[in-house]
C-alpha cells in the first residue's frame, strides 16, 4: 500500500530536520510513499495541531511538536 | 559548586602557561576558560531538564482546560506559566496562537502566553544560571511570568480582535470551547530519553558559537575595561537608560545567546541590574523574525500595539528593578 506522508511545519530548523529523517527512512527501507511538505499555516491548522513540526501518515497525525527518531518514523509506516 | 573549575582554569593559565596574574591578557584567558566551560555545562543541564518537562507536558489538555473553565483572571497567569514550559521555537507560536483562538480562549490570555513563551525559554534560563547565578535567574523568570500576565490583561482591555487577519477572524467566529479528545502519546521514559538528549545536544550546538564569541568578548572586556567605566553613562539616575536599552535590544534577537555573556560583564562593570534585565528582556522576548511570523495572523497595527505594550511593561519593570535592587 502506498503511504501518503505529510510534514507540517512553517519551515523552522526542526521541521527541516523531520523532513530529512522521513526521507532517509523512506529511502533506506524502500517504502512506497509520497512525501509532501505543508508549510502554509492555514493548511497546517486544518490538521488541528498546535505544535509543529508534525508528521501525518495517511491523514492521521502521528507525531507532533518534536522530532522523532528514525525507528519511530519507521514504526508509523508499518 | 564550580570551585574545581576555577582552580583548573587558574592552574592552566598561571602555572601551565606561566602567565603573570597581573597581566590583563592572562586575566581575560582565565575568565574565558572558566566561564565558557561552566556556562556550557549549565546550559546543557537546563536545556536537557526542560526537554524532559516538555516531553511530558500535556499542551492539548491545558488548552482545553483554559477554554472550558472560567478562572476569574487566573487564566492570564496560567497562560503565562504555560509559556515557560513550551519549548522555544518561534515557528510553534503561530500554530499555538490559532489553537488558542479556535478554543475560544480570550485574545488577551493568548497574548499572555505569546509574551512569556520566547521570553522565558530554556536557553535563556541556562545562560542566566551560568552567568548571573540562581537568584537572578529566579528573579528573571518570575518577572517574565508577571510581565506576560500584565501585558495580557492590558491587551485584552484594548479589544484588539478587529485587527486580526481575515482568516483568523473567521476562526474566531467559529471558535468553540471544544472538548476534543486528544490521543496521548504513550512512550516509556527510556525511549524518550535518547530523543531528548539528542535534541538538547542539537540546541547546544546551535547556540554554542554565539555563546563562545560572547564570552570571549566578555573576557576581553573583563580584563581591559576598568571597574565602574559604564556608570558614567548608564547610572540609575539616568532616566533614559532603561528605555534606550529596551529599544536597542529589540533588533538584536538573532544573537541573544552571544549578547547575554557581554551583558553580564557590563553588570560587573557597573551597569544597574534593572537596566540590564530590561535590555535582556528586549533581546530575548521581542524579535523582528517573530513579528514576521505573526504577520500571518495579525495586522501590522496589531503587531505594533502588541510590541508597544510589551516594551512598555519591560521598561516599567526595568525601573522597578533599579529602584528595588
Amino acid at each position: 500500500m502506498k503511504h501518503i506522508i505529510q510534514i507540517l511545519g512553517t519551515g523552522c530548523p526542526k521541521c527541516q530536520n523531520l523532513t530529512s529523517i522521513v526521507k532517509d527512512v523512506v529511502e533506506e527501507n524502500q517504502i512506497d510513499a509520497s512525501i509532501e511538505k505543508v508549510e502554509d499555516i492555514e493548511d497546517i491548522m486544518k490538521f488541528n495541531v498546535m505544535m509543529t513540526p508534525a508528521l501525518v501518515v495517511d491523514g492521521n497525525v502521528v507525531i507532533k511538536g518534536r522530532v522523532p527518531s528514525k525507528e519511530e518514523v519507521l514504526s508509523t509506516l508499518q | 559548586m564550580f570551585d574545581w573549575l576555577e582552580h583548573m582554569a587558574q592552574w592552566l593559565v598561571y602555572d601551565v602557561f606561566g602567565m603573570s596574574p597581573k597581566n590583563h591578557l592572562a586575566k581575560a584567558i582565565d575568565f574565558f576558560i572558566y566561564d565558557s566551560i561552566k556556562i556550557v555545562l549549565l546550559l546543557f543541564t537546563v536545556v536537557f531538564l526542560m526537554g524532559i518537562i516538555n516531553s511530558y507536558f500535556p499542551i492539548d489538555r491545558v488548552k482545553n482546560y483554559l477554554s472550558r473553565n472560567k478562572l476569574y483572571g487566573a487564566e492570564y497567569l496560567m497562560a503565562s506559566l504555560f509559556g515557560v514550559v513550551t519549548p522555544f521555537c518561534s515557528c510553534s507560536s503561530v500554530p499555538l496562537f490559532i489553537g488558542f483562538v479556535r478554543g475560544g480562549i480570550p485574545l488577551g490570555v493568548t497574548f499572555a502566553f505569546l509574551v512569556t513563551s520566547p521570553l522565558v525559554n530554556e536557553v535563556a534560563i541556562g545562560l542566566f544560571v551560568g552567568l548571573f547565578g540562581v537568584q537572578t535567574t529566579i528573579l528573571y523568570v518570575l518577572s517574565g511570568v508577571f510581565l506576560g500576565t500584565v501585558s495580557g490583561v492590558i491587551l485584552q482591555k484594548l479589544k484588539l480582535e478587529r485587527f486580526l487577519t481575515p482568516w483568523v477572524k473567521e476562526v474566531l467566529a467559529n471558535a468553540q470551547r471544544d472538548q476534543e479528545r486528544f490521543e496521548e502519546e504513550k512512550q516509556p521514559f527510556q525511549k524518550r530519553l535518547p530523543i531528548i538528549w539528542a535534541e538538547a545536544l542539537k540546541i547546544l550546538k546551535g547556540v554554542l558559537p554565539y555563546v563562545i564569541i560572547g564570552i570571549a568578548i566578555g573576557g576581553l572586556m573583563h580584563g581591559y575595561v576598568p571597574e565602574g567605566f559604564f556608570e558614567k553613562y548608564m547610572s540609575k539616575d539616568n532616566l533614559f537608560a532603561v528605555p534606550v536599552a529596551t529599544i536597542l535590544a529589540v533588533p538584536m534577537y538573532s544573537n541573544a545567546s552571544g549578547i547575554l555573556p557581554i551583558v553580564q560583564v557590563l553588570v560587573d562593570k557597573g551597569i544597574p541590574l534593572g537596566t540590564a534585565i530590561a535590555f535582556m528582556m528586549g533581546v530575548v522576548g521581542l524579535s523582528l523574525p517573530e513579528a514576521m511570523l505573526l504577520k500571518k495572523v495579525m495586522t501590522i497595527k496589531l503587531i505594533g500595539v502588541f510590541f508597544g505594550v510589551v516594551m512598555l511593561c519591560i521598561i516599567v519593570s526595568g525601573y522597578l528593578f533599579n529602584i528595588i535592587l
